[in-house]
């Protein structure tokens, strides 16, 4: 049981729960589940189909997280490959062939990887501090796609495109498919293979495991190169659920929601250890509390100062010190003589909590 | 190395100083064109897009006008700074679309001790009126207003209730566009059942539609989105929830995008005000006015129209935007 408590997830799950909980009670037909047109119709199925752009983007952060670094150009990205794949399909003759579609989609994505890699780059070659090297793409990106479209938005009319975020596969979004195959894909390139535990390493100490003989350089490069490609595909998805490309709102501030999403779920900023199931449950989190905004029918006036206290909720029930302190209040409770601790033993007990 | 520099800065120096004398010169040599120098809030949308455009083509050389144009990337300093050169570089009109509405005092005294007039399109701002010559753009509260009055009388005396999807929050359109609907509707039988902001974006309407939609099941009867980006989003919530957008839903919207006007031409959305970008010729003729010394009234409200599918679908073929 104590063990069960310890474990990271356990935190950020109780503050899902909780979200579903709350969004239950105030309407019970959160959680119904109908049949419409032969496709399974609810709140959930919205929130798993929406929060795919974000569950691409967030994975390929958790990575580059891991190592140290962070990708703030994942917004600008997105923006790209949907300019670049709409304005493909917009100008072709054929934007109902299924051919165009793929065709789009590739360039798009192929775009986005070697502006990852251009990141990775910056990162791992020239040595630029990852905050900045990524800012240059942040800020020059959106000024690309906008290029891209002429200002305006692009809109287009084509079946097979508005099938990869608008379409379903057994009753479920097409999208939901989309999260889980990159959640598979991701899991068992890490899990499976050594690029995790590689990964880990380069973000714990770069220079011990370069002495060590990893190859930190092309491990960062490639990560960043990933980040870019999910951020690629996100950047379909969301241009597809809208069938248009909005340069200018595309993905806009999704950065700051994809680095939330993976420090609820428990991965430390400071690099190293990950946990990917964690960033998952920090994905539904964030798409829950959307919901949640238009069930409870919070003002649109209050709505950032009710986000900014669920998250500091979450964070603070993670926090070794926080638990400490509560378990301590326990303690008086039950009458017993508080244990008291030195600093260090303090410390070294958060230590031992967290990990 | 160090000598070689300094060559070349001097060199730079002088360039800038000749051709801020060139610029000087010929706006004075050549009386027939007009400069006008225009700073642009940014690129940030399609409506801001279809706005540059006209402003472009009214300002053109054919219509003997010679165009320095700015955009600020949203910037106020980047604004005024872009208005300081103006002067700097002695042109005959400036035309602000500003990015904020307070801070222009000092620049726009400058401009009037060059005797310069200063022209104020699309946004409005907090000085005096005696420092700029005259505004032109559009009227969001009677948007709102004109919107409002249709649903009131479509509705007639039967309960509807209605959806708000409101702009960005705080913004001078989402709140003009809410005061003039909601002063436009009282005494119909209209029931506001929710009101949930959409940040003017197709993505933010198509979620809140899709939120309001598990929240009342069939109950909501008319929907109110305040540009039609968010409109647009809302039809996929609603097709996706097994209604039918313009029937079992009405939709009205505000600003008359050509997809905007597509939708509402196939039936789906029911009325659309417009919120005209088109604002270059009116500018170009209070420009003109204003330099041969007429008199102009200090506000002008661009004519912003509405249209119902039959309306739409006659506009649709000349639509520019």
């Amino acid at each position: 049981m104590t063990r069960f408590f310890r474990s990271r997830l356990v935190w950020p799950m109780g503050a899902l729960v909780a979200l579903v909980l709350l969004n239950t009670i105030s309407r019970p037909s959160f959680l119904s589940i109908s049949v419409k047109n032969g496709q399974l119709y609810g709140s959930i199925i919205d929130i798993l189909r929406d929060s795919a752009p974000l569950m691409l983007v967030a994975l390929g952060m958790t990575l580059v997280i891991a190592t140290r670094g962070i990708d703030l150009s994942v917004g600008a990205v997105m923006a790209i490959s949907g300019a670049v794949a709409l304005q493909f399909i917009s100008k072709s003759t054929s934007p109902n062939r299924v051919g165009t579609v793929l065709i789009a989609i590739g360039i798009g994505v192929f775009i986005t990887l070697l502006l990852g890699l251009w990141n990775g780059f910056l990162v791992a070659v020239v040595g630029i501090q990852p905050i900045i090297a990524t800012l240059v793409l942040m800020l020059g990106g959106r000024g690309i796609a906008l290029l891209i479209t002429g200002g305006f938005i692009t809109t287009i009319t084509s079946s097979p495109y508005a099938q990869m975020a608008q379409g379903h596969l057994l009753g479920l979004p097409l999208a939901f498919f989309f999260s889980v195959g990159a959640i598979a894909i991701v899991g068992l390139l890490v899990r499976r293979t050594a690029l995790g535990v590689l990964t880990e390493s380069v973000g714990i100490n770069p220079s011990a495991s370069r002495l060590a003989g990893v190859r930190s350089r092309g491990i960062i490069w490639s990560i960043y190169g990933i980040s870019g490609l999910l951020a690629g595909l996100a950047g379909i998805l969301y241009s597809s659920n809208i069938m248009a490309a909005d340069s200018n709102n595309a993905g806009f501030l999704i950065e700051l929601d994809a680095i939330l999403a993976v420090v609820l779920g428990g991965t430390s900023l400071r690099g190293g250890k990950f946990t990917l199931s964690g960033t998952v449950i920090g994905v539904f989190i964030i798409q829950t509390l959307t919901s949640t905004i238009t069930f409870l029918g919070v003002p649109p006036a209050v709505t950032p100062v009710f986000k900014a206290l669920v998250v500091i909720l979450v964070c603070l029930s993670q926090s070794s010190r926080v638990r400490q302190y509560l378990g301590r209040i326990r303690h008086l409770r039950a009458a017993k003589p508080p244990i008291r601790l030195s600093g260090l033993e303090t410390e070294v007990l958060a230590e031992r909590k967290s990990g | 190395m160090k000598r070689i520099l300094k060559g070349v800065a001097t060199a730079g120096i002088l360039a800038l100083a000749l051709t801020g004398i060139t610029a000087g010169s010929s706006s004075a040599a050549s009386k027939k064109l007009i400069v006008v120098g225009f700073a642009q809030t940014g690129s940030e949308s399609g409506w801001r897009a279809a706005n540059t455009l006209s402003m472009k083509a009214a300002f053109s050389k054919a219509n003997g006008f010679k165009l320095i144009f700015n955009a600020a990337d949203n910037k106020p300093e980047a604004q005024i700074a872009a208005v300081h050169s103006f002067i700097n570089q002695r042109v005959n009109a400036i035309v602000i679309a500003a990015v904020v509405e307070t801070g222009w005092d000092n620049v726009l005294k400058e401009a009037k001790a060059a005797k310069i007039p200063v022209f104020l399109e699309d946004r409005t701002i907090s000085s005096a009126p005696s420092l700029y010559a005259t505004w032109l753009g559009d009227n969001f509260l009677k948007e709102g207003t004109t919107a409002g009055l249709w649903a009131k009388q479509m509705v007639g005396t039967t309960p509807t209730n209605m959806v708000v999807i409101e702009g960005t929050t705080g913004s001078a359109p989402a709140i003009d566009r809410a005061t003039g609907f909601n002063a436009a509707i009282k005494g119909s039988p209209i029931v506001t059942l929710d009101s949930q902001t959409g940040n003017f974006t197709r993505a933010g309407g198509k979620t809140v539609m899709e939120g309001f939609l598990q929240k009342y099941p069939k109950k909501i009867q008319l929907l109110f989105a305040q540009n039609d980006d968010m409109g647009l989003g809302a039809l996929d919530a609603i097709k996706a929830a097994g209604l039918i957008p313009g029937k079992d839903i009405k939709i009205v919207t505000i600003d008359g995008t050509h997809d905007g006007l597509t939708a509402l031409s196939q039936g789906e959305f029911n009325y659309v005000v417009e919120c005209n970008p088109l604002l270059g010729a009116g500018v170009a003729s209070l420009v003109k006015a204003v330099l041969a010394g007429k008199s102009v009234p200090k506000a002008n409200t661009a004519l912003d129209g509405a249209f119902d599918q039959a309306q739409a679908t006659a506009a649709l073929p000349t639509r520019k935007y």
